[in-house]
């Protein structure tokens, strides 16, 4: 029990996901200021942070959230209100909270956090607030020479005011006394007010009229109900991960499970491929039992390990408002497909990556206000982050709406930092590509923002390292996409075996579209056409049989496997297709890793060891088919 | 030192036992296209898949068909601080023996064909000369010299 073991790091975890949630909160209170709700979602994540900091003997960080949680507790009853100081210096105040967890040693600079987290809601106290108050004046006040209008002037002296009328006891016409007063008046009072002020304005009638006073912003007035539409949606989503049916598993021992499974998809396949030899039925049934129960016991674990893209996006929303304010740029930053899951692996090593790519838009991407709206491009840069499923993988898209890349500038600068030469005919995605080479930056100025740390270089070898690929697209002045696609998991997949003059081969299933014979005038050797029709649609295809260097005969019948990848497909031609088969991935030595077409290796049912083909590589091998018969076109 | 003594391409090989893993009667190979001569396949050893290399290769010898004897070694070498689990063939392993490490000598000069980087030493076992290999170089190379070379289209153009 490892994580009994230390409980201390166990509080640092969940304190650093409590802060976490509690900066999600502040940067949905800063969209919806009044929301009461969120308010005491971060109320009480603060009060478990404090409690759980002064169990474990973290009395640095039970200090400074209580003062935290204090102030807080002024915006929960009221007292003050939410504007974008308060959030900004809860912020800073999250960080230093994260600092207090890494060294307590931080905590005198948590000082001037607070006192300018009360200086922020003491502003808010003032501007924000002020009273509300509603008079209705007796029926007969004007005959008894009072003046409405008279009272009203006082009272707008007291402050900034909002005055209107409440119409509802007014009676038809017909029945109607002119003499009578029977409009009340709702005004509102911005700043400091005493409601004894109020009240002194109206001593005269005191007791004659109906005067209700209570404090602006206040979520008791009918005014105040339209913000507040937007929270039942949003009520149950903070207890995402946190809830009480989610049990805390420290991440070694899944992964020992996953290899255990892994060993025992592997067995399970030997023990089929045993009985199917053996031909004894009743060994038939059972060995279709373990391989059913064996598949189930795959998906569940796998499943376990799948965490929502929407856990890493919290951070990025943070990144892209610190950003916002640095840069002096207004962003909206939008995220869709939060709960694609990936690889909870996959996930934590994106997240450096991810966060290079949206810096570089908002620094490099989005243009300042003025240029902005020299183009009559709204003043807002967005910046959306999407996530969905494709096959047998997953796409994780960040798009600008900026200026968009520009081949020209790129292809300057690659030859300058001789990645490419003057007579080199590059295609726009090729050129686009070179910005992913190691000692290549656009940026003419090196920054704070983007210049610093982990370059385009390093995100690519992040990404290939998961066997992922980078695409990148942009349109001059309308911005660019930067595309991650990555493999669902790292783990087990549903393979095809094939074979190709007695050498197996495993395809990934979710990536074949689908099986048709090899038409007869294609059969003899490399003809010259290297197009299929199928159902009227050129499709590519390569023999693998030439690609690896196959020497036996080809079987009188060879099939065409067609693969999808990013809406491109290629077909594969084969000799044989043998099977469906649990694919356990298992990566290639350094020896190997660097050659293209194979992702990764598994075990047989019968001990041998078979290549995992690399369907995006093939496909981009069919791409580059297809451009050259293109280029021959063209020639001709 | 302790050594295992193996034979390749007809001259005696001593690999110290610190990296030695197991040595296994041959079992199935997984050819690995466009991989190049040096390691062209794949095995699986007790579930995990290991490249399989010849160091034959890599000293330019001769290459024997298998026999009774052949052997692969399974070893653990180190490559740029990480190590990697890789078999090697053996045409024949004869035993683990105590060499003194004095007792190395440098690669002469001149009188043979070997990449010199390939080699830590010679020594005496048996009143024969055997080669220490520098497993370490030759994996290495043959870690660098595949990166650059492995397009899926270069075999096209």
């Amino acid at each position: 029990m490892s994580a009994e073991a230390d409980p201390s790091a166990l509080f640092r975890q969940e304190a650093s996901e409590l802060v976490a949630s509690i900066e999600v909160g502040l940067l949905d209170l800063e969209k919806r200021e009044g929301d009461s709700e969120l308010i005491a979602s971060v109320f009480r994540d603060l009060h478990t942070v404090k409690g759980s900091g002064a169990m474990f003997g973290f009395t640095e960080v039970a200090a400074f959230v209580h003062e935290f949680e204090t102030a807080f507790d002024r915006l929960r009853r009221g007292e003050a209100a939410v504007n974008a100081d308060v959030i900004a210096v809860s912020l800073k105040a999250c960080d230093h909270i994260r600092g207090l967890l890494a060294d307590p040693a931080t905590a005198p600079a948590g000082k001037p956090i607070l006192d300018a987290l009360a200086g922020a809601m003491d502003s808010a106290a003032a501007s924000g607030a002020g009273l509300v108050v509603q008079v209705r004046l007796p029926a007969d006040a004007i005959r008894l020479g009072h003046h409405p209008r008279r009272l009203l002037d006082e009272l707008a002296a007291l402050g900034k005011t909002r005055i209107a009328a409440l119409p509802e006891a007014i009676p038809p016409l017909d029945d109607l006394d002119p003499t009578d007063c029977l409009t009340g008046w709702r005004v509102e009072i911005e700043g400091n007010v005493d409601p004894a002020d109020v009240e002194a304005v109206f001593v005269f009638l005191a007791d004659l009229i109906d005067l209700e006073i209570t404090p602006l912003g206040d979520p008791a007035p009918s005014m105040a109900e339209a913000p507040r539409e937007a929270t039942p949606a949003r009520t149950a989503a903070p207890a995402q991960g946190s809830g009480p049916d989610t049990m805390r598993v420290a991440t070694e021992r899944l992964d020992e499970l996953m290899d255990r499974v892994g060993e025992l998809v592997i067995a399970e396949a030997r023990l089929h491929s045993i009985a199917q030899t053996a031909g004894d039925s009743v060994l038939l049934v059972v060995a279709e039992d373990i391989q059913r129960l064996a598949e189930g016991l795959r998906d569940a674990t796998m499943s376990m390990r799948m965490v929502p893209i929407g856990s890493i996006t919290g951070r990025f929303r943070r990144l892209v408002r610190d950003l916002s304010t640095q840069l002096g740029r207004p962003i909206r930053f939008e995220t869709s497909g939060e709960d694609t899951e990936l690889d909870k692996t996959v996930i934590e090593l994106l997240a450096d990556p991810l966060v290079h790519i949206i810096r570089n838009a908002a620094d490099h991407g989005l243009e300042s206000p003025q240029e902005r709206q020299a183009v009559c491009k709204p003043e807002t840069g967005t910046i959306e982050l999407d996530a969905e499923y494709s096959g047998a993988e997953v796409l994780i898209r960040v798009r600008d709406d900026g200026r968009g890349l520009d081949p020209a500038k790129i292809r300057r600068r690659a030859i300058d930092r001789g990645l490419t030469t003057e007579d080199a005919q590059l295609s726009e995605a090729e050129l686009f590509r070179l910005v992913l080479e190691p000692g290549f930056s656009t940026a003419e100025r090196v920054t704070d923002l983007s210049g610093r740390g982990v370059g385009m270089d390093v995100v690519r070898r992040t990404v290939e390292d998961l066997r992922g690929q980078i695409e990148i697209a942009s349109e001059p002045g309308h911005g660019s996409t930067i595309t991650l696609r990555l493999p669902l998991t790292l783990a087990i997949i549903d393979g095809l075996l094939i074979e190709i003059g007695g050498e197996y081969y495993s395809i990934p299933l979710a990536a074949v579209e689908e099986c048709v014979e090899l038409p007869a005038p294609h059969a003899a050797a490399s003809g010259a056409s290297s197009f299929l029709n199928i159902r009227g649609s050129l499709v590519p295809f390569v023999r693998l049989r030439d690609l690896f260097a196959v020497t036996a005969p080809p079987s009188d019948f060879q099939k065409v496997v067609v693969v999808t990848s990013g809406g491109s497909r290629i077909g594969l031609v084969v000799d044989r297709i043998v099977a469906n088969n649990q694919t356990v991935i298992k990566q290639l030595s350094r020896l190997h890793a660097a050659l293209k077409g194979f992702s990764g290796a598994t075990i047989l049912g019968d001990g041998t060891v078979a290549l995992i083909l690399d369907v995006p590589q093939l496909v981009a091998l069919g791409r580059t088919i297809e451009d050259r018969s293109a280029r021959l076109e063209r020639a001709a | 030192m302790n050594v295992v003594t193996m034979r390749l391409g007809g001259e005696i090989m001593a690999i110290p036992t610190d990296c030695l893993r197991e040595i296994l009667e041959p079992v199935p190979v997984t050819r690995v296209p466009r991989a190049g001569a040096f390691s062209n396949s794949l095995i699986n050893v007790r579930g995990a898949v290991v490249p399989l290399a010849d160091l034959r290769v890599a000293f330019a010898m001769g290459i024997e068909p298998a026999t009774m004897d052949t052997r692969m070694v399974v070893l653990d070498v180190p490559i740029g601080g990480e190590s990697i689990t890789v078999a090697i063939i053996a045409d024949k392993v004869h035993d683990v023996s105590h060499f003194d490490p004095a007792g190395i000598e440098d690669l002469p000069a001149v009188g043979h064909a070997w990449p010199p980087d390939f080699i830590r030493g010679i020594g005496k076992w048996q009143n024969d000369f055997v080669i220490l290999p520098d497993l370490e170089t030759v994996f290495s190379q043959a870690v660098q010299n595949h990166a650059p070379a492995a397009s899926l289209s270069d075999k096209e153009t």
